[in-house]
């Protein structure tokens, strides 16, 4: 489906990617994992069309995403949360979500986009509950859901999760994972970048392993959770775990 | 049948990709933690990052053993010593061998690839398989051993030697699948005659036989002879071990593990790349090891890559049985020797100068090894005693070296044929026949 190769990327002056190649099956979870600064976002921006002089080869089933505006990589198929639940705060949850589907809204007619709220509102009961309410009185979690909920909203073929879990109450990041485990048993692909490679191992079907703008390990999760290498730099044990490593 | 029908029959633009993303990430995780690499890397200006295709291979210099001996034991491992969860070695070209290590990871792939070539053989988890490699520092016995357990085989680590109790084993045991070389298969043929026991009243149905290089002519006599179904597989410790690559039903070439590997055929001469389909030296690069990465290693063995689809279904390229090799390694009853391990043994031992003479024979199905040692002026000829212990104390030290019997025999000085003042110094008489 996703097909990256030697993809070269700049965060203003600094390389940020180095010739990133990796790709993404059809219903396939597959995470990002890597250390702050590593590219990981940079890589999902990237995808998005959002960073300017990235040169590489990036398709979406065949088709070159390179030089694409955002705008239309979104209408091919792509769709991204963003780190950090970035919401529209003075606006609703229903006109939140209403914007995720501001792509398709000329095209098609506003029952269908009803509709799709409402499948929406079955996946996450608490939006709909809170449907009139201002997206900014939100709780953490329930605005991490409000941005995924946007995000379907362009109904995507391929999820870019950008830090799910992060700032969550971990009970939260609970509740989060399991909708990403729901997601993808209704099919959806996706490619998670997580800090918590723990989390992200244990959800995901494969992984690669990013390090200072390269990739250093790649394979299925089950692999990478054995790998000592990965254990010891991101799985981060307690003092003693670690001293026995 | 296909172990893993998604990798296995993976379509070929897929593969490429996969392979590409495993190079760059064991490229850039050589550089980052084997010195030798970096070293390589550095010298000849190459940036990680800029192997961009499968192609780009080309421009790194290759890995040899010699690189391996000069690294000993540990110098070429990628991870800490701690992360390494079996050792094994292999035959070095001197007197010290070459140590191989792998990770928990690597032992999984390692199992997964020989399920890969014992199920294109033709074994099933329904089989008795009957392993008679020696379970060692080779990496034979164990490596075939985890393949045929992964698949779920019944496994009988029989280990090498003491045919007759093999035999014993095959007829009492009902084994139906035979691992060994292909010269033991039909030695235990022989001794099969000798102890009155036919083939009929054997269970065998299927013979996996690597090691060494053999014909098609020896497949008919090993399927006629044991009433099986046999083919050939190859692998090196260097790399992995067996599983490298196997043969399927349809038995035209021996399938490269491409998603584990990358198969290049060189000019041995020149070191340019070959196109498909020319005959020159295999060249490997490893896409999953974890401890021990080798990028662009130098097999000598000489093959042809076959990148036609299989009608068994497989997308891997299939590489043609190895008959040559473009060094002066023999392989004798499975085992490599090279004849510089034979030379430092000699020079080791006072009394002897390095004029020898390698003789192999095969009498009836088995190798035999005899070294012919030219002795100084003066040597002791007269004493038996002294002349037996001392062809006593060369024996010894010849199979602790080579790991495999020899028969020395001391010749006068200057007897050894000469041509342009050099002796000969391998007489494989098995090429002969």
């Amino acid at each position: 489906m996703l097909t990256i190769r030697n993809l070269e990327a700049y965060y203003g002056a600094i390389q940020a990617l180095k010739g990133v190649s990796l790709h993404v099956l059809p219903e396939e979870i597959v995470c990002l994992i890597g250390a702050n600064g590593a590219g990981k976002s940079t890589l999902l921006h990237a995808i998005s069309g959002l960073v300017p002089l990235a040169k590489g080869e990036i398709t979406l089933d065949g088709v070159s995403l390179i030089g694409r505006s955002p705008e239309e990589i979104v209408s091919l198929g792509i769709s991204q949360v963003p780190e950090g639940r970035q919401i529209f705060t003075p606006l609703t949850v229903l006109e939140n979500l209403e914007l995720g589907a501001y792509q398709r809204f000329r095209r098609e007619r506003r029952r269908q986009i009803s509709r799709e709220i409402e499948r929406i509102f079955q996946l996450f009961p608490v939006l709909k509950e809170r449907r009139s309410q201002p997206a900014g009185t939100l709780s953490g979690g329930e605005q991490q859901m409000l941005v995924i909920g946007r995000a379907l909203m362009s109904k995507p073929k391929l999820l870019l999760l950008d830090e799910p879990s992060m700032g969550l109450a971990p009970i939260v990041a609970k509740e989060i994972l399991q909708i990403i485990r729901d997601l993808r048993e209704s099919g959806t692909t996706i490619l998670l970048v997580e800090q918590n490679a723990k989390m992200a191992l244990s959800l995901a079907d494969r992984g690669y392993v990013l390090e200072t703008g390269k990739i250093i390990l790649e394979g299925e999760t089950s692999e990478l959770l054995q790998n000592r290498e990965v254990k010891r730099a991101y799985l981060g044990k307690g003092r003693k775990g670690f001293l026995e490593e | 049948m296909i172990w893993n029908k998604q990798m296995e029959c993976l379509p070929r633009k897929q593969l490429e990709q996969i392979q590409i993303e495993r190079l760059q990430s064991t490229l850039n995780r050589a550089y980052k933690n084997v010195p030798f690499y970096q070293q390589i890397f550095e010298q000849n200006r190459i940036i990680p990052e800029k192997i961009r295709s499968v192609a780009d291979l080309a421009h790194i210099p290759f890995t040899t053993k010699e690189n391996l001996r000069d690294n000993y034991p540990y110098g070429m491992f990628a991870v800490p010593l701690r992360d390494i969860v079996r050792i094994h070695a292999s035959s070095g070209t001197t007197g010290m061998p070459i140590v191989v290590g792998y990770s928990a990871n690597d032992m999984r792939h390692w199992a997964e690839v020989v399920a890969r070539i014992m199920t294109a053989g033709g074994v099933s988890k329904e089989d008795i398989v009957q392993i008679a490699f020696n379970y060692g520092l080779f990496t034979g016995g164990f490596g075939l051993h985890h393949g045929a357990e992964t698949m779920g085989a019944t496994v009988i680590p029989a280990s090498s030697g003491n045919s007759r109790r093999q035999i014993m084993i095959m007829k009492d045991y009902r084994t139906t699948a035979l691992v060994c070389t292909p010269s033991y298969a039909l030695y235990l043929a022989e001794v099969m005659g000798e102890m009155e026991i036919t083939k009929g009243q054997l269970a065998l149905r299927v013979g996996l036989f690597g090691g060494e290089p053999w014909s098609e002519s020896m497949r008919e006599e090993i399927e006629r002879k044991l009433g099986l179904s046999a083919t050939d597989n190859y692998g090196l410790s260097e790399i992995m071990g067996p599983g490298v690559a196997g043969e399927c039903q349809e038995k035209d070439g021996l399938h490269i593990a491409e998603d584990h590997f990358i198969a290049e055929i060189i000019d041995p001469d020149t070191g340019q790349v070959l196109p498909y389909g020319e005959q020159g030296e295999l060249v490997l690069t490893t896409l999953t090891k974890e401890a021990l990465p080798m990028i662009r290693y130098r097999t000598h063995d000489i093959t042809r890559l076959n990148p036609e689809p299989c009608r068994c279904g497989r997308t891997h390229v299939r590489m043609e049985r190895v008959r040559d090799r473009t060094d002066d390694m023999l392989i004798v009853r499975g085992v490599n020797v090279y004849p510089s391990q034979v030379e430092s043994v000699l020079t080791e031992i006072e009394g002897t100068s390095p004029h020898y003479q390698i003789i192999v024979d095969r009498k009836g199905a088995l190798d035999e090894l005899e070294i012919l040692v030219e002795v100084k002026e003066g040597f002791f000829f007269d004493e038996m005693k002294r002349l037996r212990s001392f062809k006593e104390k060369v024996e010894e030290k010849m199979e602790s070296a080579l790991g495999i019997s020899a028969r020395i025999k001391l010749v006068e000085p200057k007897t050894l044929e000469r041509t342009q003042g050099k002796t000969q110094r391998v007489v494989d008489r098995r090429k002969q026949r």
